[in-house]
């Protein structure tokens, strides 16, 4: 059935299904829906953080400056550049361009699995060093909320790995590309998270 | 709603991601300054902008409709509800 034959279908028969461009504002709305959720599910640990910190400030920060600057720093300068390359994929499959398109994409989980990678090290030498979750309040928060990040991270690198998966297959265009559209939003999402982060747990602890 | 991607769309995203690095490497350069309470304000103010640059031009809310301009919103109302009644109660016990 073609395009113009399937709105026609949808004129006559209500409710029946979507044209693209509906199709991809619904699942754009509900996207936001969910990021809204999310927003509160970190807001409760931000919260934690400031109530902490305001009432322990002395610890805060000299536990903060047990963390290593310089990776935290080069984490954020991947996250954000996944963000960049993400946004390229986007307007690549818009533009028809499927090869680009995989590329972006492809270069978004691989600074995604480096980023965790960096984490690894991280924890690794967090470990090393005798500071687990349970050392003091402010451990708690990192591992914490470091943690529930890098559950995004993944969660992020299984939906694009999806839509990865799809597009070496050929199932996006310039008219089709919602998945690549709604996973790419839940990425950047990912990335804003971090950029509080950072500065909250390596900068100004 | 059909958007158009005009091949400047690829360059407004290089340029806001060499924004981004730039305003990362203020925030790191800044942290080694004392100023006091007022490192908090400065981190947390250069993050917002760099949070805004990203929601507006990598999540496209700068073309989005008012209703899904609301739904990116009110989660921050709420926020904002959640650290101030919270703080409220945790500061005046």
């Amino acid at each position: 059935m073609t395009d113009q034959e399937q709105r026609a279908g949808h004129s006559s028969a209500a409710h029946e299904a979507e044209s693209p461009e509906q199709g991809l504002e619904t699942a754009k709305l509900g996207t936001w829906a969910f990021l809204a959720t999310e927003v509160l599910l970190f807001g409760g640990l931000f919260t934690t953080y400031i109530i902490y910190r305001m009432k322990y400030p002395e610890l805060f920060y000299t536990e903060h400056l047990k963390l290593s600057r310089p990776l935290g720093m080069v984490n954020t300068v991947v996250l954000i550049t996944s963000s960049l390359t993400v946004a390229l994929g986007i307007a690549a499959i818009k533009r028809g361009r499927q090869l680009a398109a995989r590329v972006y994409i492809g270069l978004t989980i691989a600074m995604a699995c480096g980023f965790l990678g960096v984490k690894y090290v991280e924890w690794s030498e967090d470990f090393a060093h005798g500071l687990y979750p349970g050392t003091n309040l402010f451990f708690s928060l990192y591992f914490m909320m470091t943690g529930l990040h890098g559950i995004h991270v993944v969660a992020g690198i299984a939906a694009l790995s999806w839509v990865l998966f799809l597009a070496c297959r050929g199932k996006f265009s310039e008219e089709y590309s919602t998945p690549v559209e709604i996973s790419g939003l839940y990425w950047h999402f990912v990335d804003l998270v971090w950029i509080y982060l950072f500065p909250l747990l390596y900068l100004v602890g | 709603m059909l958007k158009m991607v005009p091949a400047k769309a690829y360059r407004t995203y290089i340029f806001i991601w060499l924004a981004l690095l730039v305003l990362t490497v203020v925030t790191w350069l800044v942290s080694y300054v004392n100023l006091g309470m007022m490192n908090v304000v400065v981190a947390m103010l250069i993050a917002s902008f760099k949070a805004s640059l990203v929601a507006l031009f990598f999540m496209h809310l700068r073309h989005e409709n008012r209703l899904v301009l609301a739904f990116a919103l009110f989660p921050l109302g709420f926020l904002l509800l959640i650290i101030g009644g919270t703080l409220v109660d945790t500061l005046f016990r």
